[in-house]
């Protein structure tokens, strides 16, 4: 598998944001993206495709930047250069009122769930409808227990987010992320933490509803594992570079040392086990005479 | 001179500088907060549950300490201002000194203090674990501005909680007043009454306290969301907002009073 | 909590909040004794006002009739001039006298209003003319002093100590 291998070229962008005018329009287009904190960059130079409708997985190690790629999607970053276009818009150069309405199309799952605490389970699916919509109480209703249905926890909807395990708020967040049935879903580490159960459950949930409600998924994760259940497509992400890119059956059948390292959990290859120092040698014997 | 002593001397005020500019730029990062707080104001009472919700958790949780502290220290007042009047034969004053110290200085300034320890950093923790565990993040993420929704109720909460709270720290501090000074020592009811009213003036005693419980209420309120808005998000860094704010809060409420007394009362002394 | 409670509790916070301004206002401070009825401005010249205020106020027979308004001094004969307004309901004649009290020694300073004969009222502006200048305590001791003084040296003639008494009395008076 060559470390730049693509999903089908998409069809050239003519900048409509509606959805439905492109069917083959890549949801979420990256072209040599770079961002950094003051002096320290984290990206340096992203390119990657997301088609509408599928699920992408990017995955690296912690700290490669990940996280910032989705908080540059969502806007809340502005790279240093390069272009981030979802369905043909560009991001950075939105006004606040375009950059709302592009939002209010987005669905966000974080990690460990950032359910609001002072609300009910209810509460928290219904806000996003509440805020955005007119829709009368009755309907907000419905719309609450279908979403909570679909997740599983319709039975749970009074509970409080602190009575709810890991894997249940994880759920709700879900649920939360589809209220307003968005067209893009970021999942920040979406399997953090979870019992080997709502592994499953989390994984099986995010593949039946991008698929039922025609959705487009980017996923951050490192758990391979669950990912290369689910996933179309794969991006491997180190030291702010891409430096592999997979389909499922690609990734598994890859002899790229970095990809095998992080398939296989070798605690040694590409990246370091070992923090950079200078000789164990040199370093024992340094107050020797 | 000796180029270390040049080269420390360079260093503290390289540091000097650096400390004075990054202060003015914290002031204008604050001011811009405030604006923005201020801005969108009409949202957080557009929803004026939001708000009503806050000022239950800014006020009405406050009253048990407020209360409480006023009755005491109206007390105090009396008890010591008594002692000290009688040596001038003065004690039929005790009803004036009682109320123009807690109307004037006493109510606003304790309350404004005793809101800071309590409501001005529990705001604090609040917003600063909203931000730690990313729920202002998502509220953004789904298109909902974090600054209206949690900032402002906040704010406006704590700003109209302030002054109805050292109004009833006042009141209740003269009753305590009365209570030590008629029933317990004995001073004629009429008498206390009296030269209260008689020197206690509306304008500008009650309302140069108002003013200053009003000016309090905005300053504390507005470290208190801006401490927890800023803080880091991690356990350290909402423990250190927190204790941030009752500290520069404190610091502000004393710092103001002094130069709203300046300005307020410089004319009462002259004729 | 659901929201009726806190919306109870609000408004009974806001309502006793409210209660404690009135309380302060009404009871512990004067809002509504002050004067409300207009009133008209009646002006005295005195050599010295001693302690007296803005807003002091205007007794007759102890009863407050009215307050300092104003107080300035005459540029040409060094004289202060006190404006007062006075209650409507009240008339004073124009041979009205007007002295700075002290109630009791340390007590606050105000103009007492003795009224007199005269069957013409004073109107809006016009000047009250008998005047009786605040009682200054070191002018009292002084002269006091000075008359002891004056008493000895008067009594001595042949040959007492004049001297030292009068230079007492020049200790005093500094």
């Amino acid at each position: 598998m060559s470390p730049t291998a693509k999903p089908p070229a998409p069809r050239a962008s003519s900048g409509i944001a509606t959805w439905r005018a492109e069917p083959e329009t890549a949801a979420v287009q990256l072209t040599d993206v770079t961002f950094g904190y003051d002096a320290r960059p984290v990206l340096k130079g992203i390119t990657m495709t997301i088609p509408r409708g599928k699920i992408v997985a990017i995955m690296g190690g912690s700290g490669c930047g990940k996280t910032t790629i989705l908080r540059l999607i969502g806007g809340q970053l502005r790279p240093q250069s390069g272009e981030i276009r979802v369905g043909g818009l560009s991001v950075p150069d939105l006004d606040p009122d375009a950059l709302y309405d592009l939002r209010r199309k987005y669905g966000m799952l974080f990690q460990f769930g950032a359910l609001f605490t002072d609300m009910s389970v209810f509460e928290n699916i219904a806000f996003p409808m509440r805020e955005h919509t007119d829709l009368p109480e009755e309907l907000i209703r419905d719309l609450v227990l279908m979403k909570l249905h679909a997740v599983g926890l319709r039975g749970a909807a009074q509970l409080m987010p602190s009575e709810l395990s890991g894997g249940m708020a994880r759920r709700v967040a879900l649920a939360r992320a589809i209220a307003l049935d968005p067209m893009l879903v970021m999942y920040d580490e979406p399997f953090a933490g979870l019992d080997p159960i709502s592994l499953g459950v989390v994984g099986q949930l995010i593949r039946r509803l991008n698929d039922a409600l025609s959705i487009t998924s980017v996923l951050v994760t490192h758990d391979v594992y669950e990912s290369l259940k689910i996933v179309d497509f794969l991006y491997f992400v180190s030291e702010g570079r891409i430096v592999a890119s997979g389909t499922p059956e690609d990734v598994r059948a890859s002899h790229d040392p970095f990809v095998r390292q992080f398939v296989d959990g070798a605690p040694d290859g590409p990246v370091p086990f070992h923090y950079p120092a200078s000789s164990y040698r040199d370093e024992l014997f340094a107050d020797a005479g | 001179m000796p180029a270390e002593l040049a080269g420390g001397l360079a260093y503290w005020l390289r540091r000097l500088g650096g400390g004075v500019t990054g202060a003015i730029a914290q002031l204008g990062y604050v001011a811009r907060f405030l604006l923005a707080v201020l801005w969108h104001t009409p949202a957080a009472f557009r929803r004026i549950q939001l708000t009503l919700r806050e000022i239950y958790f800014s006020g009405v949780l406050s009253l048990v300490i407020i209360l409480m502290s006023g009755l005491f220290v109206g007390m105090v007042l009396s008890l010591q201002g008594y002692e000290t009047l009688k040596r001038y034969g003065a004690d039929e004053q005790l009803g004036i000194l009682v109320a123009l110290a807690l109307v004037r200085e006493l109510g606003p300034v304790i309350a404004g203090l005793l809101f800071a320890s309590r409501a001005g950093s529990a705001i604090t923790a609040e917003i600063g674990l909203m931000k730690t565990t990313e729920q202002l993040a998502a509220m953004e993420m789904m298109a909902v501005n974090p600054v209206a929704r949690v900032v402002a109720p906040r704010f406006w909460g704590g700003v109209i909680s302030m002054p109805l709270l050292a109004a009833l720290f006042s009141g209740f501090g003269i009753f305590g007043g009365y209570v030590v000074g008629v029933r317990l020592i004995g001073i004629d009811a009429g008498a206390f009454w009296g030269q209260m009213q008689a020197g206690v003036d509306f304008w500008p005693d009650v309302t140069n306290g108002i003013i200053k419980s009003v000016v309090f209420g905005i300053a504390v309120s507005l470290i208190a969301v801006f401490e927890g808005f800023d803080a880091k998000p991690t356990a350290e860094g909402v423990a250190g907002a927190t204790t941030r704010t009752v500290v520069i809060s404190s610091l502000a409420i004393l710092a103001l009073d002094f130069v709203m007394t300046v300005f307020m009362f410089r004319g009462a002394a002259s004729a | 909590m659901n929201r009726s409670t806190i919306d109870l509790w609000v408004g009974v916070f806001v309502a006793i909040g409210f209660g404690a301004i009135l309380f302060l206002a009404l009871k512990v401070g004067n809002l509504l004794t002050l004067d409300r009825s207009p009133g008209y401005r009646l002006e005295a010249n005195f050599e010295n006002i001693g302690g007296l205020k803005l807003r002091a106020p205007v007794k007759a027979a102890g009863v407050v009739v009215g307050r300092v308004e104003r107080v300035r001094l005459d540029p040409k004969t060094y004289d202060a001039i006190v404006t007062m307004r006075i209650d409507s309901e009240y008339e004073f004649s124009k041979d009205t006298i007007a002295a700075i009290n002290t109630s009791g020694l340390l007590g606050e300073v105000y103009i007492a209003l003795d009224a007199g004969g005269d069957p013409q009222m004073l109107k809006e502006g016009d000047r009250i003319t008998k005047t009786q200048s605040a009682v200054v305590i070191e002018k009292l001791i002084s002269q006091f002093l000075f008359e002891k003084a004056s008493e000895a040296s008067g009594k001595d003639q042949g040959g007492g100590q004049p001297a030292p008494a009068a230079k007492g009395a020049e200790g005093a008076k500094k």
